[in-house]
């Protein structure tokens, strides 16, 4: 395939992120951050989002998993996650965790176990998805290419 | 780099995008960052240092003040050389909150002079409130972005300008902050309207980018 058609598919693939809701204007802001001297910005720090986030679901696994639940444990640890996830553009995982301490606030053990489910959800969702963006820009590059600029209107 | 949380230490370097001009041949603004996430920390150096500040990130407020040297009566460990000319601290830490680290920096007579700057992902205005009355410069809904980052920047370089400690306070005093005149104002300085913040009022941001959406600043009036 040659580097036209890449930067095209890139393109098609980052607008369906943002029309789906996946990525918000954050993301866009860190990819403004890279350039020629910090060409692994937006890498390193999805990479850092990715062991923050699998940490941090861990933790509320085990925390959801007690007998007597600490819910202001539960709650600090979704907020972490709800921040870094905002600060990258994972706009359905931060709203996922918007939600989840709502629950918390609420103390309801059930409803809690559920938002568990769906932020992991959503977050295994982008995590995906960035893999995919982030290859084929990685691709781009390795075929010479530049990484195209998305202009979503913001 | 550390990545458990250590202090991160920046040499200078010269940046690529803003070139330094003439009047900008004193040294670049050295900025104190504070923030217990890791992808914050990574997120907000970056985005000084792309905006031609050196930046010192810490992951703790703990760790701040060891920095500033007022850890404690530590005496100071070699760093009283780097000048920390702006504090940007998040609001939400362990430990030490970013609310009581402003305060222990505006109880020092060495340190009260550092505009401090507060970062929150929550808009809650009796803590914007707070923070402004206890002498934070500017508070700043996260997440973080090159505008924010632009329009702190101002706040050290007209000090630079103005001559420092002799020149004029533009910092509000802790007197009574009148929230009471038009929209809530995230600004404890009644200056210049370039250091207008994303409140809800139109506001006139010279450095506005195509990012800077206007959505963000209708943010502000409501709850998450």
């Amino acid at each position: 395939m040659e580097v036209g058609q890449m930067q095209r598919r890139l393109v098609d693939y980052t607008k369906t992120l943002f029309m789906e809701g996946f990525l918000d204007a954050q993301f866009l802001q860190l990819q403004q951050l890279q350039d020629e001297n910090n060409p692994d910005f937006v890498v390193e720090v999805v990479s850092l989002f990715f062991d923050d986030s699998e940490k941090l679901l861990n933790n509320l696994s085990m925390a959801l998993d007690q007998p007597n639940v600490d819910f202001k444990k539960v709650d600090a640890h979704v907020h972490q996650l709800k921040g870094s996830s905002s600060s990258i553009g994972a706009q359905r995982v931060k709203n996922a965790c918007i939600a989840f301490r709502n629950f918390c606030e609420e103390q309801n053990i059930d409803a809690t176990l559920r938002c568990l489910q769906q932020v992991k959800h959503e977050y295994y969702l982008v995590k995906n998805k960035l893999e995919t963006l982030l290859r084929l820009e990685q691709q781009i590059v390795a075929a010479g290419g530049s990484i195209p600029m998305i202009d979503m209107g913001f | 780099m550390a990545r458990d949380g250590g202090v991160t230490w920046r040499r200078t370097e010269k940046i690529d995008r803003f070139n330094l001009s003439a009047t900008d041949t004193a040294e670049e603004v050295h900025v104190l960052a504070v923030d217990d996430s890791l992808v914050d920390r990574k997120v907000i150096e970056r985005l000084l240092r792309i905006s031609s500040c050196k930046v010192t990130a810490v992951d703790s407020g703990i760790r701040a003040l060891q920095f500033l040297g007022l850890d404690e009566e530590k005496s100071s460990n070699g760093f009283n050389d780097l000048k920390v000319d702006l504090i940007i601290t998040d609001y939400c830490m362990p430990g030490m909150t970013g609310y009581e680290l402003l305060k222990k920096v505006k109880e020092s007579s060495t340190f009260r002079e550092i505009p401090v700057v507060i970062m929150s992902s929550e808009n809650v205005l009796t803590r914007i409130d707070r923070c402004l009355k206890e002498g934070a410069e500017d508070f700043i809904v996260k997440p973080v972005k090159l505008s924010d980052v632009k329009r702190i920047k101002d706040y050290t370089t007209r000090e630079f300008r103005v001559g420092e400690k002799q020149g004029p306070r533009k910092r509000k005093q802790r007197d009574s902050f009148d929230l009471s005149s038009s929209p809530p104002s995230i600004l404890s300085s009644s200056s210049s309207p370039e250091s207008q913040s994303p409140c809800p009022s139109p506001p006139s941001i010279p450095s506005a980018s195509a990012l800077d959406s206007p959505t963000r600043r209708l943010k502000m009036t409501s709850s998450e």
